[in-house]
């Protein structure tokens, strides 16, 4: 085992290792992030101005819903995944992931999921054209042939999360160095543990729901049919109860990033360690139990719209947790703001807003007014840009110099973080004042009162695309010509095992676990013996 | 946790990218192959090239394991991996069973101008009635659906027609003081002994286990035997099941929605026993070969776990769909 990476191509197609897969999961996820965001600037480019300019309304829905499908399925999801795969064995003291080979295949599946859902757009009848929720009869009775070719692509999308999710979770069930308890694993670890469970429970669902859908498209089933006993609203109550557990999919790995982050910056250990732990297990229980917050107009029972709304505003409480403890953690601490910083605290900021709008949404007699309307798309992309994608440009930041041996550019980081932040706020905010004005969501065209804020907002998701070529350049910069940095603990306010092997880190990590000190609880634990690999540096070049 | 600190980390593996090109194929040739005008071939390239992959795959584990490379703390990996795939596979179930409870208890009640929930008030809200004198007139809550709402509305001329005949416990159709003379109904009945044999099955698969871990090789493999040939009776007269349903009782795919359900929650459940018999019999191939020894034979364990899952669904369905169906 203890041998180097091998020479070129093969390298990556063949590995085995988790830095590789990881590094594989993080370039694809930053491709599709790109792809996604191309999209979201063709959106923005025809809804520029009030009629119709630059592409068809046709096209134009096939363009909202690939880059909700790419920027939730292949950008985001995969990005975390990859951070997953770097840092989890090295944080927990374990030699690779559990299931090496199996990991492989989680990432190669995506790259074929992928060329199969956007070769649809290529295609007669072109790309997916019923938004990323895929309402039943719009993706099915009213849907081109080409959503086949979107069933069978989620289906093994499906297939690379679950058994992503099942190796996170053997690794951290079974890899953990001795003396590294549950209670003391970093929360990065805790916030995956949780999340792959999510994906494992819920994952399924969503492929039970594309399977209903192939069924009565193809086969004569009536799930969404009324006419033949079924109910199209089946569908929406499917999609839902993997869809919500979904957005948390996407947002706890982000908590644990920022976890990670903001004590380092703060000089301070993570306030309400074991609080945070049930905090993110209580937020993946309720997560299961919302679903139908997403369907308030479809005419549910009073009791249903109920018992939805209160218990939807109850995830404010561990949320809530959450929040008050990172304010904590930097409160009265020996704050820096260096990059992977100012993007955590705007993290905070940012997310928190997302999530009063979202607590207004979960009013179900005020959701009426909301629904579908621009003001949802401004709710959710608070929490899942300024929260996960914010978060997870962090990570890159903040553990890049201990993947690749060097010091990306903080100038450059933190332009690209106001350009970003600013640029964000510009995009977004207005859609607020857009959606209270009632603008519904997924139209080419709009009315003349609506003209200014989009104009705003369209100019604010450019500067927004362009913010993203600088992060690019940044990190191929820092890997081709960026000032080497060797000592382990690349920032002096970090904890964690990851900090105590050398920079850049050896391809193969803990050949033999580190042992972990008894007593301690939460991010104070110490290392009493520390592992072989920890002391040698003649670690190839990774990256 | 990691006590000894030899976790057999792989080399370098082909078998990965094969295996996901094939997945890649076989999603291609899946979707080509629905669409009309569309053929199997990109579908069976991709299915033949899984099959290799599989093959070469579990080989190559198994020669590991021989090898001596596959610690207890490894072998605990593969435990989890088992385990939290069974648990994968029953959320998708829940998935089927969800929609069967959905359309039963609610749609079914709504369409049919109902109150669905009748404990406290048993007037239809004004949204269920509106329902159905707007939408679906004629149409009568039931189950099994016998006539669709599409039959209720359009007659004859209706897209999706009920099935003459349902596959619910026959002593429905007579009164209770009947049922004990109405017993011998039950003979033909092949749910119940699809159910026998299943039970049965889990149950000879347990004692094949039981002889295994005390070194007795013969019972072992004649009871895996018996549990395979059971699965495999199993799956016979599922087919006949469903040829009676096709040919008598024009009960289908197309006919509404408790024809959807009751094929695909029975369709997926005999995929799933096709699939278990399978991993059954190639346990029952390797412990011929002798690959199993009495406290080395996670391959047969994790078989049998599935097993006795797909043995747990189908009680379930027993339930819902076939008794109360």
């Amino acid at each position: 085992m203890a041998h180097g990476p091998a020479k070129g191509i093969s390298r990556w197609l063949f590995t085995t290792n988790h830095k590789d897969i990881g590094t594989l999961y993080l370039w694809f996820s930053f491709l599709m992030f790109l792809l996604g965001g191309f999209f979201a600037m063709v959106v923005r480019a025809e809804l520029f101005q009030p009629g119709m300019q630059l592409i068809k309304p046709e096209f134009f829905n096939q363009m909202t819903t690939m880059h909700g499908l790419v920027m939730v399925f292949g950008a985001i999801m995969p990005a975390f995944v990859g951070l997953a795969n770097w840092m989890i064995p090295m944080m927990i003291g374990a030699p690779d992931m559990a299931l090496p080979r199996m990991n492989n295949l989680s990432f190669w599946i995506l790259p074929f999921a992928f060329a199969i859902l956007v070769a649809t757009l290529f295609m007669e009848g072109g790309g997916p054209n019923f938004g990323w929720t895929f309402y039943a009869p719009l993706s099915t009775t009213y849907a081109p042939d080409t959503v086949n070719y979107f069933i069978f692509a989620v289906h093994i999308m499906g297939a690379s999360s679950i058994m992503g999710s099942i190796n996170i979770i053997a690794t951290i069930m079974n890899m953990r160095a001795p003396g590294m308890t549950y209670m003391k694993m970093p929360l990065f670890v805790w916030t995956w543990l949780i999340t792959a469970f999510l994906l494992v429970a819920v994952m399924p669902v969503l492929a039970g729901a594309v399977t209903m859908m192939l069924m009565d498209i193809n086969f004569g089933t009536s799930f969404f049919n009324a006419a033949g006993g079924g109910d199209p609203v089946l569908f929406q109550h499917v999609f839902w109860f993997f869809g919500h557990p979904e957005v948390y999919i996407i947002i706890l790995p982000a908590f644990g990033v920022v976890s990670q982050i903001i004590p380092t910056f703060s000089r301070k250990p993570l306030f309400g360690y074991s609080s945070m732990v049930y905090a993110t297990a209580a937020i993946a229980f309720l997560s299961f139990v919302v679903w139908a917050h997403h369907m308030f107009t479809v005419g549910m029972p009073i009791a249903g719209e109920l018992y939805f709304m209160y218990a939807t505003m109850l995830i404010a409480v561990p949320t809530g947790v959450k929040v008050f403890n990172w304010i904590t953690t930097m409160y009265r601490g020996a704050l820096t703001f260096e990059t992977p910083m100012l993007f955590s605290i705007a993290f905070v900021i940012l997310f928190t807003f997302g999530g009063f709008t979202g607590l207004m949404l979960s009013v179900a007699a005020a959701d009426i007014q909301y629904h579908d309307t621009y003001f949802v798309v401004a709710h959710f992309h608070y929490v899942m840009v300024a929260g996960a994608v914010f978060s997870g440009t962090a990570a890159v930041y903040y553990w890049l110099p201990k993947w690749c041996g060097k010091m990306y550019n903080e100038t450059m980081g933190k332009i690209q973080f106001w350009i970003a932040f600013i640029a964000f706020n510009i995009t977004f905010m207005p859609q607020h004042f857009l959606g209270l004005a009632g603008m519904p969501r997924r139209y080419a065209d709009y009315g003349l009162q609506f003209a200014d804020w989009n104009m705003v907002s369209s100019i604010g998701a450019f500067m927004y695309g362009g913010a993203q070529l600088l992060f690019l350049f940044n990190v191929v910069r820092t890997i081709t010509h960026g000032q080497p940095v060797s000592d382990a603990k690349v920032w002096e306010g970090a904890d964690g095992l990851e900090w105590l092997v050398a920079t850049p880190a050896p391809y193969h990590t803990f050949i033999k676990p580190p042992v972990i000190s008894a007593g301690v609880e939460g991010p104070e634990w110490r290392v009493d013996a520390p592992a072989p690999a920890m002391a040698f540096k003649t670690a190839p070049e990774a990256g | 946790m990691s006590s000894e600190g030899n976790y057999y980390v792989p080399e370098q593996s082909k078998l990965p990218i094969f295996c996901a090109t094939a997945m890649g194929l076989m999603a291609f040739g899946a979707a080509s192959w629905v669409i009309e005008g569309g053929d199997a071939k990109i579908f069976l390239v991709g299915l033949a090239l899984m099959t290799v992959v599989m093959y070469k795959w579990w080989s190559l584990v198994i020669d590991e394991n021989m090898q001596g490379l596959v610690s207890p703390q490894l072998k605990h990996s593969y435990v989890l991996g088992m385990l939290w795939f069974i648990f994968s596979e029953v959320m998708f179930f829940a998935a089927f069973f969800g929609a069967l409870f959905y359309v039963r208890v609610l749609v079914n009640a709504w369409i049919g101008g109902e109150a669905a929930v009748a404990l406290f008030d048993s007037t239809p809200t004004a949204a269920a009635a509106a329902n159905n004198e707007i939408l679906w007139p004629g149409y009568e809550r039931q189950w099994p659906v016998m006539q669709t709402p599409d039959q209720a509305v359009n007659g004859d001329s209706a897209m999706f027609k009920g099935p003459d005949r349902n596959m619910s416990l026959p002593l429905w159709e007579y009164p209770v003081s009947q049922w004990l003379s109405k017993l011998y109904t039950l003979l033909p009945w092949l749910p119940l002994w699809n159910t026998v044999i299943l039970l049965t099955s889990s149950f000879t698969v347990h004692v094949a286990h039981t002889g295994l871990k005390e070194g007795k090789r013969d019972v072992f493999l004649r009871y895996l035997g018996i549990t395979v040939m059971l699965g495999f009776l199993f799956l016979c007269l599922q087919v006949a099941e469903y040829y009676e349903a096709y040919a008598h009782y024009g009960l289908t795919l197309q006919s509404g929605i408790y024809g959807t359900t009751f094929f695909m929650l029975t369709g997926f459940h005999g995929a799933h026993v096709t699939l278990g018999t399978a991993m059954l019999l190639i346990q029952f191939i390797r412990g011929l070969k002798g690959q199993f020894s009495s406290d080395d034979h996670f391959g047969f364990e994790a078989a049998s776990w599935y097993w006795h899952f797909v043995d747990v669904v189908w009680l379930g369905l027993f339930l819902v769909v076939y008794i109360f169906g």
